[in-house]
């Protein structure tokens, strides 16, 4: 007996619904079927040259500071280094794409972006060196602490450019994440204020493949990360992330929109881990060596090399000066990271409190004393 | 080769990372209710590898690489709890376990007596824990104070292989959850324990003499338990014959083990690496204080971490407590009052 046949089921006539349709037309917020390009498309060729030349001088700088502090690794002299090469375009190109009043809140992986923020290298690496956990004041190139809990960082970019707004100041706060992070709750919560508040942040998600040993098919089942944004009323980009220009058109178009109070947007660039995780990993574990010949093929150097070469940009004295220039700062960052930090042991009660309690000041003299055994013995 | 001669033959050394891999194996072969989740559990075998082989043995619905959302993870054990599986679930680092408190606080802790005991929770989170091994910022925590305080969870550290072996074995077969906190920094530690020949599974909440002694006693736990051993032995040269208690478990806590030392010797030292103030130890000297008042020979003292954030590598060795800052303490026992 079917629903219909119930006795009086005829006679039945619910009263209709009122009328529903969705809140905002979800159309134009979700991503393109393809994610955005710029190299190797008409598009490149109203690319200004400067930005060009711009990009590819960085991204040379991008991929050397990666060989070099994997170099750091092995000898000893970096704990560990979570490596971005072959994700260069999405740190460079993201980062350039703010002013110098906005923030950028970085992972533990996005040292170059913030080294392309005008970071000083060696204070880039102070968490992942271990002398102290963050080796500059954030408030300075307005950059928040590298962040090793994944996604957390994601609410505070959206308080801080809540905050922003509520004091009438157009300052935009950029938020990175890996596609591991976006599975977390605070990724979630982070998206849902920066909607609800129409908060002037971008979220821009370097989907590299991988959460340490983990695919995205293991991670998500959207039809893509970009796609999420439907879901909070924000619009979802996709962008080629090896793709310098293309990174950087996206994230400067949602800056700009962020800025004139258009709201959030949350950005996915394609890109791929071509190192292991960090220098501890093991990456034959779970991936085939194969899977990452295309992405080489795919590299970000190399797309901007023959797009430069096509327009007759890149000449010798171009290439040599952006590698040059690299290998300056990679040998003051080795020759810098080279000397032992000078460390104050007594500054692990420095920082605690703005005010050291009485049970710090005991713990110090406890330490001094230590320390002035310690130096009598030697 | 025969199995008697298998048997006669000296156990390898083994890692209490294999112990704690051959534990999950072991509870999966015999139990099919048990199931490893985790971020990395399954084909990397985890990021310190102590799930290595479990999803190649019992395949990806038995250890399950999840998607990275602690709180997620925890959550859903509840639900697979409820309906009668046994999860273990692995917490990747100390700090990380943060934003499952929700979960391990409002529900795991508290679904039995919330339920009248209709409903019980048989979980077990592990968790790696503590410095030492030149982690960086967030990597290195003693978060046990935490868990501690927490009614209606159960919270196991070994400090052995063996240890390790036995006592998640028991974490897995409790039908309460367990915050099973694993030292990382002795996770490659070696013992002549043989894989083959488990260690009995003793029950959760006991606590166990490492070394007999006279003079005074010296509580611990997990990482610290080398130390306090070498501090013993070091020790023997000022003419103090310490005691050192491994407590194993510091929920349920074993009262009576404590006690019972601290009542031949009349002196104690409580050693961990989590921070003093609000820490562990607190909690056990006021225990023993409130038992053994009338056998004290003087107060019961703590060496414990600094009351700050955990430090970065580079500083770890000054906050740590080491076998120095445990003999300073045993000098201090020499205590006479209004000194
Ligand atoms: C809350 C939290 N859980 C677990 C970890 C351990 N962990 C560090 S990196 C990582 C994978 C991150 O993957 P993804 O977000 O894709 O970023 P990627 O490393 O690929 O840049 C994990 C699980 C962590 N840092 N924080």
């Amino acid at each position: 007996m079917t629903v219909q046949e119930l006795p009086g089921a005829a006679a039945y006539r619910p009263t209709p619904p009122p009328a529903w349709k969705p809140r905002i037309d979800p159309a134009p917020l979700l991503p393109d079927p393809e994610p955005h390009r710029v190299l190797g498309t008409k598009a490149a060729a109203d690319v200004d040259p400067e930005l060009l030349l711009t990009l590819y001088a960085q991204l040379v700088r991008g991929r050397r500071y990666n060989t070099q502090a994997t170099a750091l690794t092995k000898q000893g002299r970096l704990a560990v280094y979570p490596s971005s090469t072959g994700q260069e375009a999405c740190e460079i190109a993201a980062a350039l794409a703010l002013e110098e009043r906005d923030w950028l809140f970085p992972s533990y992986r996005d040292t170059l972006a913030a080294v392309a923020r005008g970071l000083d290298p060696v204070d880039a690496l102070t968490l992942l060196r271990g002398d102290w956990h963050t080796g500059y004041d954030p408030r300075e190139r307005r950059i928040a602490p590298l962040c090793t809990p994944l996604a957390t960082q994601l609410p505070h970019a959206v308080g801080l450019a809540h905050a922003a707004r509520l004091k009438g100041d157009d300052v935009v706060a950029l938020a990175m994440v890996g596609d591991g992070g976006t599975s977390e709750g605070d990724f979630h919560e982070a998206l849902n204020f920066a909607a609800v508040w129409q908060a002037p942040v971008v979220f821009l998600v370097q989907n590299n493949g991988f959460a340490i040993s983990v695919p995205l098919a293991k991670q998500t089942a959207a039809p893509s990360l970009a796609h999420k944004a439907v879901g909070y009323g924000m619009p979802g980009r996709l962008v080629d992330g090896n793709d310098a220009p293309a990174v950087h058109q996206v994230l400067a178009e949602a800056v700009a929109r962020a800025r004139r109070g258009g709201g959030p947007t949350l950005i996915e660039a394609i890109t791929y881990r071509i190192d292991a995780h960090t220098n501890a990993d093991d990456a034959t574990r779970y991936r085939a060596s194969g899977e990452i010949d295309a992405w080489r093929e795919h590299d970000p150097i190399r797309l901007m090399e023959q797009e430069l070469t096509r327009r007759g940009l890149l000449d010798d004295t171009v290439k040599e000066a952006a590698s040059e220039a690299a290998e300056a700062m990679a040998a003051d960052l080795r020759q810098r990271m080279n000397a032992d930090p000078v460390l104050d042991p007594m500054d692990l009660f420095a920082h605690v409190y703005a005010e050291r309690s009485s049970q710090l000041r005991e713990q110090e003299a406890q330490l001094r004393a230590e320390l002035e055994a310690e130096g009598d013995q030697r | 080769m025969t199995t008697a001669a298998a048997h006669s033959a000296p156990a390898k050394p083994a890692t209490m990372a294999l112990a704690l891999q051959r534990a999950m194996r072991d509870a999966m072969a015999e139990d099919p209710t048990v199931h490893v989740l985790g971020e990395d559990v399954g084909t990397l075998g985890g990021v310190f590898r102590i799930t290595d082989g479990l999803a190649k043995e019992f395949g990806d619905d038995r250890c399950t690489d999840t998607p990275l959302a602690e709180a997620g993870i925890l959550g859903t054990a509840v639900g697979m709890a409820m309906y009668g599986l046994r999860p273990v679930v692995e917490m990747q680092f100390d700090a990380f376990a943060y934003p499952a408190f929700e979960q391990l606080i409002s529900h795991v802790s508290r679904m039995r007596n919330r339920t009248r005991g209709g409903l019980a929770l048989p979980i077990t989170v592990r968790v790696p824990y503590g410095g030492g091994i030149g982690g960086v910022e967030h990597h290195s925590d003693s978060s046990e104070a935490y868990y501690m305080a927490t009614p209606g969870l159960q919270v196991v550290t070994p400090a052995t292989v063996e240890d390790a072996y036995g006592l998640l074995r028991a974490a897995i077969a409790s039908d309460d959850p367990v915050v099973f906190l694993e030292p990382k920094r002795l996770y490659w530690s070696k013992a002549a324990w043989s894989p083959q020949e488990p260690a009995a599974v003793e029950p959760i909440g006991q606590a166990v003499v490492r070394r007999a002694g006279r003079s005074a006693t010296l509580i611990t736990y997990g990482p610290s338990l080398p130390v306090c051993l070498e501090a013993a032995q070091a020790a023997e040269a000022e003419g103090w014959d310490l005691e050192v208690v491994d407590l194993r478990s510091l929920v349920p806590f074993d009262d009576e083990t404590v006690c019972a030392s601290v009542r031949r010797t009349g002196r104690a030292v409580v050693v961990h690496e989590a921070t003093g103030f609000g820490g562990p130890g607190g909690e056990i000297v006021a225990r023993v204080t409130e038992r053994c008042f009338h056998h004290l020979e003087a107060p019961v003292l703590r060496v414990t971490g600094f009351d700050i954030p955990y430090p970065p590598p580079m500083l770890e060795r000054h906050h740590l407590p080491g076998v120095d800052r445990v003999l300073d303490a045993v000098a201090r026992l020499q205590w006479e009052a209004g000194s």
